[in-house]
């Protein structure tokens, strides 16, 4: 045996061991994802005539950009409609499991100095990021095979099951590998898997723009690994080679990863750390300056990325005047809500991109977190801060940063739509209707921050209603969901657009709940024990 | 004048774990006052306590006649600490954490910065990240002792220091004491707390078990010699300051007394000494002799 792997063994065994709860339940949840889409479809869309109504629904170019090529839409079956519309946000959770997975056990090892210890003992130079490939392996293959059954539970196809739940799989492993290079360029875990979730942005802008530029994806889509599951075509006329381009993919990377690994030193990355300032700028003298600085890169990192999203995505709304006037049926979807076709468009952007800034919030406070964990809140509040104050610098900059987001993302995307045919005042229609979701932010972010008042290690959970609102935002739509339940996420309440009638009674009563709610942390937090590391 | 810092009955629990349990400290103002104790005794969580980072379940503190709860802010305004386990934003460079911790205190020694930096030979333009563990402790050194504040609460400053830098330290440690500031040293280093200290408290499983001044507890401070001899060490047997002396074919093992150290080796060196090794108890060692086995067994 190679010794660069001798003790991969014991370090998967401790991977897993390390992983007990956390795997499970990303694959079981993505596993349950297919299982519910496959016994809630065929009670909603139940006769040929249902589905062929959400196939239309479906041709349009702001459903495009968020499903899939379209294949089998003349002819919508519950297997077709699954892998159009459904495939892309189980193999994003995949995506986002490896690449978390990945970096936990690479970077973040030798960020904490761990890995040095272990290097010491008796383990090979490339056994630590093999045996995490190889738990990456093992958990999506876990995701493969239960997504696979769901499909069959429902008496779909046999060998297109297999392609599609081979797919999701072969998605996670892919980004994995990737993981395996980005957490090799950074000294930092946390900028690792932001660069590899940039990754992911990216192939998800590549597909949208190339399907929505041709019926099935042009070459754009290709270039994208999140597009290959559909691609197989699977429920429509089956392909089976689109899936070797994510083997091929991950050989490659791996074999990069390997040799940038082979060349550095342990606990070091390719980008060198340089030499700073003997003297800190005079920004950096409160608790908010210094909540500024820590996170300025990541604010940066974001706007960017999302403003790379959003313009091109608002100039999509010419093609969707065009679909319209091609398909009228379209247009009568929209019109029976009441609503121009053209701000229908506008309005699930806006949504999307909240949800976007929602994610960003919830990051953002755990940073309050990961303060406490490493002590930094410990050497912070022994000097003349108190914690309120602490609390609400951290908290004000994640209010803040928000809604500069979604005031950036709502501009990006009018920017892009004046740039058409639209005017110029949809850049400031598209602007306010996404900021409208700042309440809705603010709600999250609050309660990640009143989780954390009262237990640190609590504030995770406010995930959960990010996860709720995207699920319920992008897919209750889809799965005909009783507005009781959709109600339920604070992002159900504010769409603004278009601006006729702005929901007053529910902007004002989601501030105060996010106020009542960040009062509450920080009164716990005044009352509690600071974690020690 | 109201003591720096007096503690009485302190209790503090986490769980099921009792990590103090009764502790009484008192240090007086303008004192050095050593806080010693084994590992887990329960010295850092009194002094997060005293900051005022954790809730005491029972007992009075007060420092600098504040409650250290309920008046953080104005009490930390007069305090610096250095925590044992020094850990730095890594992004910002040591000159940035040391001038952003003095600017969050609100006091800034602009010329006893660059003074102490200088002397601790700290680069101020690494990242926090690249720093080893002594560095990380100088960074965290410089922005408590540049800081014009009345006390000083270090938990174990010197822990990552090499020996050079070490007597750097006690240095600084007498100047502040000349300045007048008050300083709670904790440690698990005898010899360091005997060469600053007016005032030692030794905590054990989360309760004082001896407190007053080095000379009041001056037999703590025994060194233990081991020699290799010609004769056997009858005069030594029954000298003045010597103790549990064992005799086993030519090798000797005895504690001494500081204060008789002299007389002491004039005698040893007349048994035709052939090897020789000194050293100071360890702590351990100086309980299990003091306490006997049972408070050893009372941890658990």
């Amino acid at each position: 045996m190679n010794s660069d792997l001798t003790a991969t063994g014991t370090l998967v065994r401790f991977a897993l061991r390390r992983d007990r709860v956390k795997l499970p339940i990303w694959v079981g949840a993505i596993g349950l994802g297919m299982l519910y889409a496959v016994s809630a479809l065929p009670t909603v869309y139940g006769t040929p005539q249902a589905r062929q109504g959400r196939a239309e629904l479906m041709d349009s170019p702001a459903a495009v950009m968020m499903s899939g090529p379209g294949y089998g839409l003349d002819d919508y079956t519950l297997g077709a409609m699954i892998t159009n519309e459904m495939v892309l946000y189980l193999a994003i959770p995949a995506a986002m499991m490896s690449i978390f997975l990945i970096t936990r056990h690479t970077r973040a090892e030798e960020e904490t100095g761990r890995a040095e210890l272990i290097r010491s003992t008796v383990v090979g130079r490339h056994a630590a990021a093999c045996a995490a490939l190889i738990v990456a392996l093992i958990a999506n293959a876990g995701i493969a095979v239960l997504t696979a059954l769901a499909m069959l539970s429902g008496d779909l196809a046999v060998a297109d099951s297999v392609a599609v739940g081979a797919g999701i799989g072969l998605t996670g492993l892919v980004f994995a590998s990737v993981a395996t290079i980005t957490a090799q360029l950074t000294e930092h875990s946390r900028a690792a898997s932001s660069l590899a979730m940039a990754a992911v942005g990216a192939a998800f802008l590549l597909r949208a723009v190339g399907d929505v530029s041709q019926p099935g994806g042009n070459l754009l889509s290709w270039l994208s690994p999140l597009a290959w599951t559909q691609q197989t075509r699977a429920f429509v006329d089956l392909r089976w080679w689109p899936l070797l381009l994510p083997l091929a993919l991950c050989a490659v990377t791996v074999a990069i990863g390997y040799a940038v690994s082979g060349r550095r030193d342990v606990g070091a990355g390719l980008i060198p750390p340089r030499l700073g300032r003997a003297h800190a700028a005079p920004s950096l003298s409160t608790s908010f300056g210094l909540a500024l600085r820590q996170q300025r890169v990541s604010l940066i990192s974001w706007a960017a990325g999302l403003l790379i999203f959003a313009v091109p995505t608002g100039s999509l709304s010419d093609s969707v005047t065009e679909s319209i006037a091609n398909n009228p049926q379209v247009g009568e979807v929209f019109t029976a809500n009441g609503q121009n076709p053209l701000d229908g468009f506008y309005a699930t952007m806006a949504l999307f991109f909240a949800l976007l800034v929602g994610a960003f919030a919830v990051i953002s406070v755990l940073r309050l977190r990961s303060e406490e964990r490493t002590g930094h809140a410990e050497a912070a509040l022994a000097t003349s801060v108190s914690r309120t104050r602490w609390y609400f610098s951290w908290f004000g900059f994640t209010a803040l940063a928000s809604a500069v987001l979604l005031a950036l993302s709502g501009l990006g995307v009018g920017i892009g739509a004046a740039s058409g045919d639209a005017g110029a005042e949809t850049i400031v229609k598209v602007g306010i209707g996404t900021l409208a979701y700042f309440p809705a932010v603010a709600v999250v972010a609050a309660l990640a921050a009143a989780l954390f008042g009262f237990s640190p290690g609590a504030s995770a959970l406010a995930w959960i209603v990010v996860a709720y609102a995207v699920l319920f935002g992008m897919f209750g739509a889809l799965l005909d969901l009783p507005s009781a339940v959709s109600d339920l996420s604070p992002f159900a309440h504010t769409t603004a657009l278009p601006l006729t009638d702005l929901p007053l009674t529910p902007l004002g009563v989601l501030t105060l709940l996010a106020a009542a709610l960040a009062l509450a942390g920080a009164a716990a937090f005044r009352r509690r024990d600071l974690e020690s590391t | 004048m109201t003591a720096a810092l007096e503690i009485s009955q302190l209790h503090k629990s986490f769980g099921q774990v009792k990590a103090l349990d009764g502790l009484d400290l008192t240090v007086a103002p303008g004192q050095v006052a050593g806080f010693l104790g084994p590992n887990g005794a329960g010295k850092s969580t009194t002094i997060r306590v005293l900051l005022g980072l954790l809730r005491a379940d029972s007992g009075d503190v007060s420092v600098l006649g504040l409650h250290p709860w309920a008046d953080a802010v104005a009490l930390h305004r007069r305090l610096a600490y250095v925590p044992g386990d020094v850990s730095l934003w890594p992004n910002l460079t040591g000159g940035e954490a040391i001038d952003l911790l003095s600017r969050l205190r609100g006091s800034t020694g602009k010329n006893r910065r660059a003074e102490l930096l200088e002397r601790f030979e700290l680069d101020p333009t690494k990242k926090g990240r690249t720093y080893s563990k002594g560095n990380r402790q100088k960074v965290a050194l410089v922005a408590a002792l540049a800081a014009d504040v009345e006390l000083l609460v270090l938990d174990e400053p010197t822990s990552g220091l090499d020996p050079l830098m070490e007597t750097v330290f006690q240095e600084c440690i007498t100047e502040a004491k000349q300045a007048g500031r008050s300083v709670l040293l904790s440690s698990h280093i005898l010899a360091e707390v005997e060469k600053l200290c007016d005032t030692v408290t030794i905590i054990r499983n989360g309760r004082a078990v001896r407190s007053g001044t080095l000379t009041e507890l001056r037999h703590l401070t025994r060194t233990t010699i081991t020699a290799t001899i010609d004769r056997e060490p009858t005069e030594l047997t029954s000298a003045m300051g010597v103790h549990d002396l064992r005799y086993d074919n030519g090798a000797v093992t005895f504690d001494v007394d500081t204060d008789q150290m002299s007389t002491v080796i004039r005698s040893l060196g007349q048994l035709g000494v052939s090897s020789l090794h000194s050293a100071p108890p360890s702590l351990e060692q100086l309980f299990l002799r003091q306490y006997g086995d049972n408070l050893i067994g009372a941890r658990s």
